[in-house]
């Protein structure tokens, strides 16, 4: 009997399971009514955002994220995006659980230059110790350092997030040779976030055995968001499928025809 | 006692023609009655049960915070 993978094979993070492993953000877009036709079509249940000052003076009616994306719907997964040291981003997550009611699952990110965005270690895994101890559940963003990987897991990170190549940059992945080791040494689930620009590359995260992708430009920034957020939910199933199914070993060419040998007429 | 509180709310100074006014108090004044939001006063978060319990003073800097799209 076939087993079916879409109930069996679930993504867990922090004790909690969930059915898609695409994360998605949901900045970028033209509007919020674009905004959740898209995440509706990625079939994320893990949507990240941003923790921001509030526009005071504005009119009291004018719609907010939330109205469109309920939290109840989804599993919010704030994040310190534009935080560049390890206490603004601590600071920013503590607003963040208190603005989502003591919610504890975050996406920990603290950049390093405005230029690249690349992440600052040194600040990230600051900010990861104090997060754990205070009783958070993180998500971090990393570069693809396989010996930071392993310390942000020894600190007590929930996953790890190594870039694909730089946010936003849509460059797909650089190296996949370094997520390999990331993924081989991990105890933890191993997600690719940031660098992803069309589905080949959500495919291919997935077959080198990530346990899920996070991505929001390769969406937004498509000519159709609605139509790519489709695209990235079926890489996502496809290269885990693929990942599960264990591919065939390449060769440079094959002695062994798809077609039987014998049978064939005038022989 | 003063007759008008200055505030730094998300790095703009601001001033209230009152001598007295707890967190919540605060909220209603900047229409933002019902918003989702969360407030740090002097670097401290004040937790929404606490608004009412929470006085301010003049100088005071508060930070409000809200969630918004994002990657």
């Amino acid at each position: 009997m076939m087993k079916d993978n879409k109930l069996s094979d679930l993504l867990k993070i922090a004790n909690k399971t969930y059915q898609s492993r695409l994360l998605v953000g949901t900045g970028k877009y033209k509007d919020f009514a674009e905004t959740r036709a898209a995440i509706d079509a990625s079939g994320a249940e893990i949507i990240t955002v941003a923790i921001r000052r509030t526009n005071i003076g504005q009119t009291a009616g004018e719609p907010s994220l939330l109205d469109f994306l309920p939290p109840e719907e989804f599993t919010y997964l704030p994040n310190t995006a534009g935080c560049y040291s390890a206490d603004e981003a601590v600071r920013t997550l503590r607003l963040a659980r208190e603005l989502l009611d003591g919610h504890q699952l975050v996406k920990l990110e603290v950049l390093g230059d405005p230029n690249t965005l690349y992440p600052n270690m040194t600040e990230t895994l600051a900010a990861a110790k104090t997060l754990v101890k205070d009783g958070f559940e993180v998500m971090v963003y990393c570069s693809d350092d396989p010996i930071i990987a392993k310390q942000l897991e020894e600190i007590g990170c929930c996953a790890v997030m190594p870039l694909a190549s730089l946010i936003g940059s849509g460059m797909g992945i650089l190296n996949p040779w370094n997520l390999q080791i990331i993924i081989e040494n991990a105890k933890i689930p191993v997600l690719v976030d940031a660098g992803v620009g069309t589905a080949s590359d959500a495919a291919i995260a997935m077959e080198l055995g990530c346990q899920g992708v996070l991505m929001n430009t390769a969406i937004a920034a498509a000519n159709n968001p609605v139509l790519m957020a489709s695209a990235m939910k079926k890489a996502v199933e496809a290269g885990r499928e693929a990942y599960l199914a264990g591919r065939m070993p390449k060769k440079l060419y094959s002695a062994s025809p798809s077609s039987p040998t014998t049978g064939l007429i005038s022989k | 006692m003063a007759i008008s509180m200055q505030l730094t709310i998300n790095g703009k100074a601001r001033s209230f023609e009152l001598a007295q006014m707890n967190t919540a108090q605060l909220v209603e004044q900047l229409e933002l009655v019902g918003k989702r939001l969360a407030i740090e006063l002097n670097g401290e978060i004040v937790p929404r049960s606490q608004f009412e319990h929470t006085k301010l003073s003049d100088g005071d800097k508060l930070e409000i915070v809200g969630a918004v799209g994002g990657g």
